[in-house]
């Protein structure tokens, strides 16, 4: 996974409530990959043309680095691809009100850092990013440095803020950690014998699928 | 000590070690692996040379890319074509067990799980699937992982998380007649907003909930990720035991009575302290119907469209505007009597028996109107087989809606069927996003009734006047 310290330049105001995963990456763009296919619903016009309103078809966020955004930025859908579409778009900062559950751990797993801002504060660094000067995000000292200057503070749990710093997702971590998950699962069996389907599951599975006999 | 809450409680156990900062190693009892977020999942583990860790916890359902028209196989589709033979050779290579199409126990995963008994109270769910939250419906701790989440629970059968704050709706009063629970759910999304429960998990409670099936409640759960909640759950109870019992994977005998006596335990306690704690009177919904592009988007269907100008702030007039332009209504616009192209029941949502039966009472000798083409999709094998028992298939075939094989079909606008830009949608799945159901297609959340009675009128009415 690569590494976020810091990553500075525009970042591109798209102030709606509710961005979900299928309009960040929709299942039917047509489009080939996905950066063609990001944001198509609200990027493209019927006729396949750019949308001239939608703020990343507009100079000079066409590349911007950061999104700005409004509350619940990519709910819905659990699809990793709407993570990947900002990265394949070059986007590495989403900074919004509040964000969508999984999505907001997905940015984690892949070199995106997600800043929750409150409302009155985002406001006014949204304010000042409309004309496309570079704002400045330091994952170093956890702070925003709008065009204007001065540093806005904000929070990032201590254990995603290293590991995104050191460049490693969970899983490079998790596999270290496997030994616990076993001994876990051995007094765990004592407690809960009826988690775990010792035999495999597949020995369970009747032939005919009407299920087993009770007993 | 303090109260604690249904989903501490299941929590609590599951953490196999603090790994600080407020996070937690969590145990997954359940993983559930569908075709479309699995590919990089199982590229990420051949990559790092590892394997799973847990394999007769893991199980799979080709579901999202098949098609769901008669006589399907994996090639109907380019997509399934694709995704089912590579999910076929991950289970393979790594012995997992795959409920593939044509085994009697294919379907939708969160169908299936609780059909064969692999979900049960107290149990950690988690799948690449937002709808995962379902599962809560059974008292399982239920949510939807990312694909590098999931390449995680395969290969360590845990997962970091942090622990949610908690939310509490109960519900009060009781449904009307011909109001679902489908539609309780859709009015209460829209009474709080689609963000109302982030980072939260969402406990249903109250006499209302515990009167109701454990499929009834595996809808309300199933929708509360539109309420911006990772999890939703009930408090397991003689109900869900009564559901559990004597299914495939379920224990039984003495391992049953001690299960049940654990499941006993987990109920909130008293003085557990909720950040948020909601009333909502069933008594007064109505069926529902979406007018726009999120589930918050749900009226009354004898109500009227919305007008921008009344949107509480900026941001919101403006995503009610282009909702409105992409769904092509106007405010103050009534949605009964909208013509309507394409009618779908089915999904994680409403894909269950109950809900093939509520569509069923409304259709029956009656004709889908001529310009509609309106599809059942049951959410399982199984659920299939018990339709045809009792002659629902023969019922809605007799009344020009088509009888499809098990899947997600058009709720992710799958399913090897196209809907065209413009087309208009009375759908029973859960999301009506732009381009959901198709680029340009125009999505109508309702319940099965609703759906059923919009088919063979051809156009949205009120499921309380009858067909």
């Amino acid at each position: 996974m690569e590494a976020f310290t810091v990553v500075r330049g525009p970042a591109a105001p798209l102030m709606l409530p509710d961005v979900n995963t299928d309009v960040i990456s929709p299942a039917h763009g047509g489009r080939g990959d996905l950066a063609a296919n990001a944001f198509a619903p609200l990027r493209y016009l019927p006729d396949g043309s750019d949308n001239p309103d939608f703020v990343l078809n507009r100079t000079p966020f066409r590349g911007a680095c950061m999104l700005l955004a409004g509350q619940n930025f990519g709910c819905g859908s659990s699809r990793e691809t709407a993570v990947w579409s900002l990265r394949a778009l070059g986007i590495r900062c989403v900074i919004a009100e509040s964000f969508g559950d999984i999505f907001f751990g997905n940015c984690f797993q892949n070199g995106v850092l997600p800043v929750v801002l409150e409302h009155a504060v985002l406001a006014r660094l949204a304010a000042e990013a409309a004309s496309g000067a570079p704002v400045e995000v330091d994952l170093t000292t956890t702070t925003i440095t709008p065009p204007s200057g001065g540093a806005i503070p904000f929070a990032v749990n201590a254990t995603r803020r290293q590991q995104l710093l050191e460049g490693l997702d969970d899983l490079d971590v998790g596999i270290r950690r496997r030994g616990l998950v076993t001994a876990f699962q051995r007094s765990d069996r004592n407690r809960r014998p009826w988690v775990y389907l010792e035999g495999g599951a597949t020995r369970r599975t009747a032939p005919d699928g009407q299920g087993r006999s009770s007993g | 000590m303090r109260g604690r809450t249904l989903v501490d409680k299941i929590w609590d156990d599951h953490v196999v070690v603090e790994v600080g900062d407020g996070l937690d190693l969590l145990h997954v009892d359940r993983h559930y692996v569908h075709d479309m977020t699995s590919p990089r999942a199982f590229t990420a583990l051949r990559e790092r040379g590892v394997g799973v860790l847990s394999p007769e916890l893991t199980f799979g359902s080709p579901e999202h890319s098949v098609t769901v028209l008669p006589g399907r196989s994996e090639a109907s589709n380019p997509m399934s074509e694709t995704f089912v033979p590579l999910l076929r050779t991950n289970f393979e290579a790594h012995g997992l067990t795959l409920f593939d199409i044509g085994s009697p126990d294919h379907g939708i995963v969160h169908v299936i799980g609780p059909e064969l008994g692999l979900t049960l109270p107290g149990t950690t769910v988690v799948c690449g699937d937002s709808h995962t939250c379902t599962n809560g419906g059974l008292g399982a701790l239920g949510f939807g992982i990312g694909t590098s989440e999931m390449a995680h629970v395969l290969a360590t059968q845990s997962l970091v998380q942090r622990r949610p704050s908690m939310m509490r709706i109960t519900f009060t009063g009781s449904l009307a007649r011909n109001v679902a629970p489908k539609d309780l759910i859709l009015h209460t999304i829209a009474r709080f907003g689609a963000d109302a429960g982030a980072g939260q998990a969402v406990e249903f409670a109250g006499p209302l909930v515990e009167s109701l099936t454990a499929e009834e409640r595996m809808t309300i759960c199933n929708l509360a990720v539109e309420i911006g909640a990772k999890i939703g759950i009930v408090a397991p109870d003689d109900v869900t035991f009564e559901y559990v019992a004597s299914r495939r994977y379920a224990p039984t005998g003495s391992a049953l009575d001690a299960a049940v006596e654990y499941w006993r335990t987990l109920v909130s306690d008293e003085a557990a302290r909720f950040e948020r704690d909601d009333v909502v009177d069933a008594t007064t919904v109505a069926p529902q119907v979406t007018w726009g592009t999120s589930p918050a988007h749900s009226i009354p269907v004898d109500g009227t469209v919305p007008d921008p100008g009344d949107a509480p702030d900026d941001a919101t007039r403006r995503q009610w505007a282009q909702a409105m332009d992409y769904i092509g209504v106007a405010p103050g616009q009534r949605l009964a009597g909208l013509p309507v192209e394409w009618v779908f029941i089915g999904s994680c949502t409403n894909g269950r028996l109950s809900d093939l039966r509520a569509a069923a009472e409304v259709a029956a000798g009656h004709r889908v109107a001529p310009n509609v083409r309106a599809l059942v999709v049951p959410g399982s094998a199984a659920v299939r087989r018990a339709a045809e028992a009792e002659g629902l298939d023969r019922l809605f075939t007799g009344a020009g809606f088509e009888w499809g094989e098990a899947g997600c079909g058009l709720c992710p606008g799958l399913g090897g069927v196209h809907l065209a830009p413009g087309d208009r949608c009375v759908s029973t799945s859960n999301r009506n996003f732009m381009g959901r159901q198709g680029k340009g297609v125009r999505t109508h959340l309702a319940a099965p009734a609703t759906a059923a009675l919009a088919a063979v009128r051809g156009y949205i009415a009120d499921s309380r006047e009858g067909a």
